[in-house]
């Protein structure tokens, strides 16, 4: 697939995705939480499109409004491991030395866990809830942009208009933010999609495990773990929010493949 | 070559310390009180001190950190709190479950991406190729809480051509590695094509085809061969995340292996088995990480070995 067929299928998904998240309230066409045990369990039909799940609340409200959830989860975590990694990264990258021994070290370490167990121990550790989940993601997540940014930060430390601007005399913060920043952008915005999928994948695994979204909070993964129970009788509870989140994930996929090939074909 | 090793395990040791570390201050650093929240608040206070005294609690943390560190190199990761038995004994009872499963989860996503890649670098533009392209996409889009309970649906409850959960013969193995290795599959198919493709531009091949050698024996000998190096480095790094990921594709399919005890313990709250769990998976993944490593160095005759 060329890169611009793979950008543009992207963000049509991505677009219609948040288009609906933003309307829930306006399109939904019942309360995602409300409740109504003599209508549980009920397959698709007019009223309720995609069927009711076991306490009887729509299905399609709960998806829309859960696509909330997901976009919460997903930029919030990769912002604050953006900003983190950020400021680690540059730190280490421009001034070297003892200090970006020290934290590449303590990157090394973060990087040794397999990032999903770090993230079950921690909400194990301090109780399922949304805000937990955003911590736990990014206690791993700044790493990777730690080592990107300090990466792209000595490839470019040397060049002309870098010591151009230390020699006028700039502050090493302003010539961390104003000169070396904005050359990193588009290589952290690609690094930055992905993380946004990933983070929607690992906040989706840990509501499946019970550790994430507290009830009734409409989460996709939680809405999974509360299909498995009822596989048998009504699968539709499993197949549509999964449907939601491999759409999701597919769309912030192809437009990180797209903006990759772009940068990389602008690089040559 | 010995000193790139020597290096190599100079590194993995202060990086397991310090994983290590990290687990430990994060059992210990919980808020709030695990004796009061392991044995309610209806217990008495002389009950609470009694199991605190027991779990060595009432240590400074200093000292329980050195303690932890001592029994762990004697072997011993302490008692479950509710299971009989060690938490090293207990573990290690579920840990042939999970390298099962891993190990075969690998072994479909092997039989998959090979003929997939394969064929996508030949066809390459063509329908056979952006049908692998489609397969990645999907693969890595669908995640493996969701894939797993499909598979279950339509093909055991629907078709009711295998179990539903469970450990037993190999059809037991068929869905659960499916679920575990589809994200493997997908990120090998990848990858496999893209150095296919970049290999079949070499000089040597453009030598071989003029010596007339047979298109597919130029593909899968000449050119397969010299791709197969980021192949393993890949599957080396993926058998950790495989390790990592058996968690959730275990809880679905109620296998016995380490990620299930690791929600079991979890969800009891037996915090001593927790943090064995999380010690033995980390460790895996590190070991596994090293041996990629270092079976990349011996296999690549071009990296030089320093020195």
């Amino acid at each position: 697939m060329g890169d611009k067929l793979s950008l543009r299928a992207g963000v049509i998904i991505l677009a219609a995705l948040l288009g609906l998240a933003a309307l829930a309230p306006l399109i939904a066409p019942h309360s995602p939480t409300e409740q109504n045990l003599e209508q549980d369990l009920l397959p698709s039909s007019g009223e309720h499109l995609l069927g009711t799940d076991k306490l009887g609340r729509d299905i399609l409200s709960r998806i829309l409004y859960g696509a909330r959830v997901s976009a919460l989860v997903g930029t919030s975590t990769v912002a604050l491991s953006v900003l983190i990694g950020i400021t680690i990264g540059s730190l280490s990258g421009y001034f070297g030395g003892w200090l970006d021994h020290l934290l590449m070290r303590v990157v090394d370490i973060l990087m040794a866990f397999p990032g999903i167990l770090l993230a079950i121990a921690f909400t194990a550790v301090l109780g399922p809830g949304l805000d937990h989940v955003i911590l736990a993601l990014c206690l791993i997540g700044w790493t990777g942009y730690a080592r990107l940014v300090r990466a792209e930060i000595l490839a470019i430390r040397e060049r002309e208009f870098i010591q151009a601007a230390r020699a006028l005399g700039g502050s090493p913060g302003r010539v961390i933010f104003v000169h070396m920043l904005p050359n990193l952008l588009p290589a952290l915005l690609i690094q930055a999609t992905f993380g946004v999928a990933a983070a929607i994948i690992a906040e989706g695994s840990l509501s499946f495990l019970g550790l994430g979204a507290e009830p009734p909070t409409p989460s996709w993964g939680s809405m999974l773990n509360e299909g498995r129970q009822f596989l048998l009788v009504a699968p539709h509870l499993t197949t549509f929010p999964g449907l939601a989140i491999m759409l999701t994930v597919l769309g912030l996929n192809l437009v990180g493949d797209g903006l990759r090939d772009r940068l990389e074909k602008r690089g040559k | 070559m010995k000193r790139y090793l020597l290096q190599r395990l100079l590194l993995f040791f202060p990086t397991l310390l310090g994983s290590l570390t990290l687990v430990f201050f994060l059992v210990h650093l919980i808020p709030g009180d695990p004796v009061e929240v392991m044995l309610g608040e209806t217990v008495s206070s002389a009950d609470k001190e009694g199991l605190r005294r027991a779990m060595g609690l009432d240590l400074p943390i200093g000292t329980q950190y050195l303690r932890f560190l001592r029994a762990l190199a004697q072997g011993d990761l302490g008692r479950s709190l509710y299971q009989q038995g060690g938490v090293a004994e207990l573990i290690f009872s579920r840990f042939p479950a999970t390298i099962e499963l891993t190990l075969s989860a690998m072994g479909v996503a092997l039989l998959i991406a090979f003929p997939l890649g394969v064929l996508a670098a030949v066809k390459k533009n063509r329908w056979a190729d952006r049908g692998a392209l489609v397969f990645s996409l999907l693969g890595l889009a669908m995640p493996n809480f969701w894939l797993g309970p499909l598979l279950m649906i339509v093909f055991s409850i629907g078709l009711g051509w295998l179990p539903v959960a469970g450990r037993g013969g190999p059809q037991h193995l068929i869905l659960p590695s499916f679920t575990l290795g589809m994200v493997m599959a997908s990120v090998l198919t990848r990858m496999i094509r893209s150095s296919l493709l970049e290999a079949i531009n070499e000089d040597y091949i453009r030598t071989a085809r003029a010596k007339g050698v047979s298109e597919w024996k130029i593909w899968l000998k000449h050119a397969l061969r010299n791709s197969l190096l980021p192949v393993i480095t890949i599957l080396g790094l993926q058998f950790g995340a495989l390790l990592a990921g058996s968690i959730i594709t275990e809880t679905i399919f109620a296998w016995p292996g380490i990620g299930r005890l690791t929600i079991q313990a979890i969800q009891t709250r037996d915090y001593p088995l927790v943090q064995g769990c999380i010690l033995v998976i980390s460790t895996s993944y590190l070991v596994v990480n090293l041996f990629t490593d270092v079976l990349y160095r011996l296999v690549d005759p071009r990296v030089s070995y320093g020195g």
